[in-house]
């Protein structure tokens, strides 16, 4: 029931903001933040109450919370929400940088702000939806859901090559996401062959009886939907564009939420509903992760338009996510759920941060950029902070999430492990750089543009204060998420066992 | 329905006094009486009415369809014609024996009847598509559909007599008993006559290569005669196609489910890449249409009673949808001509936020989005090709969803781009076409197509005992 509420909140909040926006241009503002504050609240007293009881929830299998009504009878769909660890973790994620992306386009947004808003928090309230669906109908609506406003975002309120951007945007996540659907839908007849119900849910259709190649197509049918969103390499040049004609809260939530949509659904649907085919892929996928770790690290070096640069480097971070959920050992996958987080957070401030700058000095051009330290010593220092976050330095959470990852691919696979950890060296080189090419120097252009506000920098000191926090003591959100691990682990091997009883 | 008959011939002699709003809702009573009358009707079925006439449940959910369609298109109208000089009476007069046509051809179980109904519909239409004298474009448009029209029911007339020569019966049943009584080879005659037929057939829901007349006439019609001719004409001739093909049983036919595919494949291109190079929204709309027949034509060769409901949501969610575009079209159009270029839609958004949004949302539908009912009846489509294993189709039917939505964006972008500085400034004028049952229309539609689309089932449910009974 809290879930459906969680929901239901942040779209209501996004309706109120348009209709709203006579009143004043402050009054979106305002409602999205308390809706959005509303609901972390109430995700931190599920997070808080599921800590404590910690122990109740391993024998629930990690659920915390759930929500089951029928939807449309005629298919068996059912209106299926539920949170455990990994869920909760993405949600919180999701309304932290919901409030973070507010706050970033407070004075950058100027006109119809009401209906920014209103499409602002229905991607959210897609993005949310897709973390706590389980019925895999309802997933695929949800997961649809946030595209259109997302569209808005980027081709109302974005830069200057915004349609073309908006339109790539679109056209790669729907194509990907019919194919879903086709999977989606054989594998609810396949279903219902082998068993006589027609059911959409997730825990039904866990194990469901498969032979290899139609196991390995459907398979396929998830994984590019979710590999376009990731995104993996062959499948990633929406990304770069998108983000970087995105206004700012769009690249925070594009970078920041959407992007883990996919790894979400790769680890929650794809291992354990085809444990057989993901297994035959999974040295592929390893090297699709590895290939994108060390091709977006090469492109951000390469690249003159800062956003464009921060673009690339989300390529290469969830690179290793890719790697973490094939390697599909505990450590892999707690480090592909600590990038997740991490990736969220410092990607998010970074684009706020690029975008703050771009909108005080009008240009995102690397080169025309230098000697910023002394004009703007807030904003300098907080771009070093998550830029060292970027590399992965010790102490911040990057950090954590990457020598899991790691650590645990060796254990799958060495020789990927090895090239992997290559790129941790790339991601010093383009880091450092962008710290270098952008605030040290002399100031040739003659900046002189205001620093962040008190706004800005209570944004930013929260995000730090997150940063520093996973990196130092990572405990709680490794705990939240092991139940969770457990169990689609338990789920996969359980297929695995089903399938070798059919003939 | 025949009490429905009956009040439709009322009211033609009604129509004759020569005051226009008396006219409408001269007509909109006459509608709502015959939806009115399809509740006491549907406990006394199923029954055949004559030989000619079949009324089941499936009958009774297309005329209600039909009928419901007819009154937003009614509405729509009077604010269209308001505002052009002639006379309009007969307008609805026209409009309610096509509408008529469109009711006999739904529930015919006989060549007979079904060729009455076609035809009744056809000349109707001639009439309705040139209606606006004063036009150029209306007037072409309304000779074309008539040469065509005329040569599509020639073939369709031949088709039946080569079959009548055969089967020695008109009805539906009859011919297709005799056709499972026949020997497995079937003769030449009757694969003539199959072929003759689907080219009328084809011909009246403009499935590639009969596609040829949809643009032309989508373009020059009045735009509240478009909406009818894309939903009620198509709609009625889809549930025919229905009803025909699975009382005869067809998918026992290897070589007719190939042509049928290979329609629908045609269509589902052609339709979907043409749009892409129009710039007229109408002309894409037209186009749209085309595809969306392919699409419709996947479920058609879906076997079983999934088929069936899909068919019919798919028709519901489409009807709903067309509508609603085109009435847009009819609400945004001046006195000079219809509102159709895309010049005419940039910066909608910005001006008439309202009017915007509902297009936005017709067209989200039409490209299958969540929250819409186009949403739902994409799934079902889907849903319905791969339980009958239907692989090909599907997919290109996947591939060209995607293709697709590309026009429905540009649509979208167009209008919500920027407005230059100047052209904000000026309030919009007030729309001349606009009345409030046209408003009204459009706010009921939007309602149903977002009811549709997020609580599909109540309409499921009525759709699954429709189609229990074709069975």
């Amino acid at each position: 029931m809290i879930l459906a509420w969680v929901i239901a909140i942040v779209l209501s909040g996004g309706l109120l903001a348009w209709s709203l926006e006579r009143m004043g241009p402050h009054w979106p503002r305002w409602i999205s933040v308390a809706a959005l504050v509303i609901d972390l609240v109430l995700a931190l007293t599920m997070w808080w109450m599921g800590y404590v009881g910690l122990t109740k929830m391993e024998h629930s299998g990690g659920w915390l919370a759930e929500a089951d009504w029928d939807w449309i009878p005629r298919f068996g769909i059912r209106f299926h929400l539920a949170a455990d660890g990994l869920s909760l973790l993405l949600v919180l994620l999701t309304l932290f940088l919901g409030i973070a992306s507010v706050g970033a386009s407070w004075t950058e947004v100027k006109e119809r702000v009401g209906f920014f808003h209103f499409n602002l928090m229905w991607v959210l309230g897609g993005v949310l939806g897709v973390f706590l669906a389980l019925d895999l109908f309802l997933f695929y609506f949800f997961w649809e859901m946030m595209l259109v406003p997302m569209y808005f975002l980027i081709g109302i309120w974005g830069h200057e090559n915004r349609v073309y951007a908006a339109i790539k945007f679109f056209l790669f996540t729907q194509a990907s996401g019919l194919l879903m659907l086709v999977a989606i839908v054989s594998l609810y007849f396949v279903h219902h062959a082998s068993t006589g119900v027609y059911t959409f849910d997730y825990f039904r259709l866990l194990g469901t009886p498969l032979q290899s190649s139609t196991g390995m197509w459907m398979m396929l049918g998830f994984f590019i939907a979710f590999a376009v969103k990731l995104p993996a390499v062959p499948f990633h040049t929406w990304l770069p564009d998108a983000h970087t004609e995105a206004p700012t809260a769009g690249s925070v939530i594009l970078a920041g939420l959407l992007l883990k949509t996919g790894a979400y659904g790769l680890m929650r649907f794809v291992v354990p509903l085809f444990p057989e085919a993901a297994h035959a892929f999974a040295p592929m996928g390893m090297a699709l992760g590895v290939i994108g770790i060390l091709y977006g690290a090469v492109m951000a070096f390469a690249q003159t338009d800062l956003k464009r640069l921060v673009a690339y480097t989300s390529v290469s971070h969830l690179g290793f996510v890719l790697i973490g959920v094939f390697a599909w050992n505990e450590l892999a996958l707690q480090g592909a759920i600590m990038q997740m987080i991490c990736h969220g957070i410092s990607t998010g401030a970074l684009f706020i941060l690029v975008g703050a700058l771009a909108e005080r000095i009008h240009t995102r051009d690397i080169r025309r950029m230098g000697g910023l330290w002394s004009v703007v010593p807030r904003m300098a220092g907080v771009g070093m902070i998550f830029a060292l976050a970027s590399l992965g330095l010790p102490g911040l959470g990057n950090f954590v999430a990457e020598f899991l990852v790691l650590l645990g691919a060796y254990r799958a696979n060495i020789i990927l492990a090895a090239i992997a950890t290559v790129g941790l060296v790339t991601a010093t080189i383009y880091s450092l750089s962008l710290v270098q090419r952008t605030f040290h120097g002399p100031n040739t252009a003659g900046w002189a543009p205001p620093d962040f506000s008190i706004r800005e920098m209570a944004v930013m000191a929260a995000m730090i204060a997150a940063i520093v926090w996973l990196g130092l003591y990572p405990q709680p959100v490794l705990a939240t998420a092991r139940p969770t691990l457990t169990g689609l682990q338990q789920y996969a091997v359980q297929g695995l066992h089903l399938r070798e009883d059919i003939p | 329905m025949v009490i429905g008959a009956a009040a439709v011939t009322i009211m033609l002699q009604a129509a004759f006094y020569r005051h226009h709003l008396a006219a409408v809702v001269l007509t909109l009573l006459g509608l709502a009486l015959s939806l009115a009358s399809l509740l006491p009707a549907s406990r006394y079925l199923p029954r055949p009415v004559t030989p000619l006439l079949v009324l089941d449940r499936f009958a009774l959910f297309y005329v209600g369809l039909i009928l419901a369609a007819c009154i937003g298109v009614t509405l729509l109208s009077y604010g269209y014609l308001k505002i052009r000089t002639g006379e309009y009476e007969e307008f609805y007069a026209l409009l309610l024996l096509a509408t008529l046509g469109a009711m006999v051809l739904v529930t015919s179980s006989h060549f007979v009847s079904f060729f009455l109904g076609l035809e009744l519909l056809s000349v109707s239409l001639y009439v309705l598509i040139a209606y606006v004298r004063t036009e150029g474009r209306p007037l072409e448009a309304g000779l074309k559909y008539l040469i065509l029209a005329a040569a599509s029911s020639a073939f369709l007339l031949f088709g039946m007599a080569l079959i009548y020569a055969q089967a020695g019966t008109l009805a539906f049943g009859g011919a297709a008993s005799w056709v499972r009584a026949g020997t497995d080879a079937p003769s030449l005659y009757l694969m003539t006559g199959l072929a003759l037929m689907i080219t009328g057939i084809g011909f009246k829901l403009a499935v590639v290569p009969f596609h040829m007349w949809t643009p032309d006439i989508y373009e020059g019609a009045p735009a509240p005669v478009t909406a009818f001719v894309a939903t009620v004409s198509k709609g009625a001739m889809f549930a025919f196609a229905l009803r025909f093909f699975n009382q005869t049983e067809g998918h026992g036919y290897r070589s007719l489910t190939l042509v049928f595919s290979l329609m629908a494949i045609a269509s589902m291109f052609a339709g979907n890449l043409l749009a892409l190079m129009q710039d007229n929204v109408k002309r894409i709309l037209a186009y749209s249409s085309i595809a969306h027949l392919g699409y419709l034509l996947v479920a058609l060769l879906a076997a079983g009673s999934l088929a069936v409901e899909a068919v019919t949501f798919y028709l519901v969610a489409y009807f709903v949808t067309t509508l609603g575009a085109f009435g847009i079209v009819a609400v945004l159009s001046g006195r000079e001509g219809d509102a159709d270029a895309m010049a005419d839609y940039r910066a909608l958004f910005w001006q008439r936020p309202g009017i915007a949004c509902v297009f936005t949302a017709m067209l989200v539908s039409l490209a299958g989005i969540p929250l819409t009912a186009g949403f739902v009846g994409k799934f079902f489509i889907v849903t319905a090709g791969i339980g009958s294993a239907l692989w090909g189709l599907v997919l290109v039917l996947v591939l060209n969803s995607a293709i697709g939505m590309f026009y429905y964006l540009r649509i979208i972008v167009t209008m919500f781009s920027q407005p230059s500085a100047g052209h904000l400034a000026t309030t919009p004028a007030p729309l001349p076409a606009y009345t409030h049952g046209g408003a009204m229309v459009l706010a009921v539609l939007m309602l149903l197509l977002i009811w549709l689309g997020v609580f599909p089932g109540f309409m499921l449910r009525m759709i699954q005992q429709t189609a229990q009974s074709l069975l």
